[in-house]
C-alpha cells in the first residue's frame, strides 16, 4: 500500500500513484447498475430516487438494467411472497458476478406487517446474502441513497487478495445459491443454512 | 329499489322451485340477503341480470365465508322410566329430567355476492350460497357465466376457502402457487410453524416461538417459558 502521505506529496509534484485495487474498486463502486425489478410499493421510492429530484444518477447508477445478466445490483424492493421467492433467487442466480443485493423496507428486510402471514417471505435474506438493509414501510428516496452510499463504501473497502476478498474473486466460493421449491405447505428448505445461520434469540 | 320482499316474490313468479330465503342481518345496517338453492342459483341469477326492473348487470364483489362446526349444548328435558322402590315394592316410576345434550352442527362454506345496478343506479342485492359441507362437497355453481367480473374473484374464493365453482372457465389457484394444498383463509387452517428467529416476539408469536424450539429440541420444556435474550446477560 502506498502511504497516503507520500501519495498527498507525489501528487503536489505531479505524480498520480495508486494501485491496482484502489483503481478497481473506484471504478466497481462508481458504476453500479441496478436490476430493473421491483416487487411492491418500496418501488414506487425506488423510482423516486432516480428521478430528478433525488438523482441516483450522481452516483453512477442511473442506469436501471432491464435484464439480470446486465445487472449489478438487485434493490429488493418490497414484499418478497412465497411465490415469488424463488423467482427472485433465480433473478439473482443469473445476474453475473460481482453482484450486491440491498434489502429495502420492512417487508424486504423481514417481512414486515405480513410476517405472521401465511404467504409473505420473513426477509429475503433466508435465501440470498444481503449487503444493504434498509428498514422503512417504504423508506424514503434519502434512505435508499444511503443505503447505495454504504454499499459503495463497503464496495471501496475489498481487497481483491486475501482471505476477505469478494466472492466472484474466490475460484472456490459457490456462485450459485438453491432455488426453494414452493411445497405443500411452505417453501422447501424454508430458508439456506450457509447463507443464513438462524439467529438465536429465544432459549 | 324494490324491497328484498319483493324482489323474492319476483324471483319465485319466475324461476319455479327456486326456493329463495331471506337471511336475516342483526347488525346495525341490516342488510339483508337472499339465499339460493344452488341447484337454481344460475336460473335466479340470470333472472336478476335480464329482468328489466332490476337489471343488476354489475357483480362488484365475490366473498368467502367459513362457517366450521359448531357444537351447540341445550339443556333437554327427559322423561325416563325408572324402577323405584316405593314402600318395599319395586315400581317403574316416569320421572322427567333436564339433561346437557351436545350436538355438532355441521360447518359449511358461504359464498356472497354483492349486485348493483349501473343502468337503474340501485343496489346492492345480496346473494348467498352455502356448500353442503367443508370437506368433500363444496361445489357451488359459478356466477363468471353471468358476470365475467366473478372469474378472478371465484378464483380467489376457490384458492382461499376451496370452494369449487362448477361452470367456471379457468379454475385455477389465484394467489398461492399450484402446489399449495391448504386454504388459508379457512378458521382451521394450520400456518407452518417457521417461527424459528422472532427478534421481538411477544404474547401469541411469543408462545408459538417457544413452542418451535421445543418442538425443534433446541430448548428443553422446563426452560422454555423463560424468554431471554442471548449475549445481553438477561437471565443470569
Amino acid at each position: 500500500m502506498v502511504d497516503e502521505k507520500l501519495k498527498i506529496e507525489l501528487g503536489k509534484q505531479g505524480v498520480f500513484v495508486t494501485t491496482i485495487e484502489e483503481l478497481y474498486n473506484w471504478g466497481r463502486r462508481n458504476s453500479v447498475w441496478p436490476m430493473q425489478f421491483g416487487l411492491a410499493c418500496c418501488a414506487i421510492e425506488m423510482i423516486a430516487t432516480t428521478m430528478a429530484r433525488y438523482d441516483l444518477a450522481r452516483f453512477g447508477a442511473e442506469v436501471f438494467r432491464p435484464s439480470p445478466r446486465q445487472a449489478d445490483l438487485m434493490i429488493i424492493s418490497g414484499t418478497v411472497t412465497k411465490k415469488m421467492a424463488p423467482q427472485v433467487v433465480r433473478l439473482y442466480n443469473q445476474m453475473a458476478e460481482p453482484r450486491y443485493v440491498i434489502a429495502m423496507g420492512a417487508c424486504a428486510i423481514s417481512g414486515g406487517p405480513f410476517k405472521q402471514g401465511y404467504n409473505v417471505l420473513k426477509g429475503i435474506d433466508r435465501y440470498i446474502p444481503v449487503d444493504v438493509h434498509i428498514p422503512g414501510c417504504p423508506p424514503r428516496p434519502e434512505a435508499l441513497i444511503q443505503a447505495f452510499m454504504t454499499l459503495q463504501k463497503k464496495i471501496d473497502r475489498q481487497h481483491l487478495t486475501g482471505e476477505d476478498r469478494p466472492r466472484h474473486l474466490d475460484a472456490e466460493a459457490r456462485g450459485e445459491f438453491p432455488v426453494p421449491v414452493q411445497g405443500e405447505h411452505d417453501l422447501e428448505p424454508t430458508s439456506n443454512k450457509g447463507v443464513w445461520p438462524v439467529p438465536v434469540v429465544i432459549r | 329499489m324494490k324491497t328484498v320482499e319483493e324482489i323474492k316474490a319476483a324471483i319465485e313468479a319466475a324461476v319455479p322451485n327456486a326456493g329463495v330465503e331471506i337471511v336475516a342481518n342483526p347488525s346495525v345496517s341490516g342488510q339483508r340477503s337472499l339465499r339460493l338453492r344452488p341447484s337454481h342459483a344460475l336460473a335466479v341469477a340470470r333472472f336478476l341480470r335480464d329482468d328489466e326492473e332490476l337489471k343488476l348487470d354489475f357483480l362488484s364483489n365475490v366473498t368467502g365465508v367459513d362457517w366450521p362446526d359448531k357444537q351447540i349444548a341445550e339443556k333437554v328435558m327427559v322423561t325416563r322410566t325408572v324402577t323405584r322402590t316405593v314402600d318395599g315394592v319395586e315400581q317403574a316410576v316416569e320421572e322427567t329430567f333436564e339433561e346437557t345434550q351436545k350436538r355438532v352442527e355441521p360447518g359449511y362454506l358461504e359464498v356472497v355476492y354483492h349486485l348493483y345496478s349501473v343502468a337503474k343506479k340501485h343496489g346492492p342485492v345480496i346473494l348467498r350460497m352455502r356448500t353442503v359441507n367443508r370437506t368433500d362437497q363444496v361445489e357451488l355453481p359459478s356466477m363468471t357465466p353471468l358476470w365475467r367480473s366473478a372469474e378472478f374473484q371465484e378464483r380467489e374464493v376457490f384458492d382461499l376457502y376451496g370452494v369449487v365453482f362448477t361452470g367456471h372457465p379457468d379454475l385455477r389457484r389465484l394467489l398461492m402457487w399450484d402446489a399449495f394444498k391448504d386454504h388459508p383463509m379457512r378458521r382451521d387452517y394450520v400456518e407452518p410453524d417457521d417461527f424459528e428467529y422472532e427478534p421481538t416476539a411477544h404474547d401469541e408469536v411469543m408462545k408459538r416461538a417457544q413452542a418451535h424450539h421445543v418442538a425443534a429440541g433446541t430448548v428443553s420444556a422446563e426452560q422454555a417459558p423463560v424468554a431471554r435474550h442471548e449475549g445481553s446477560g438477561a437471565g443470569q
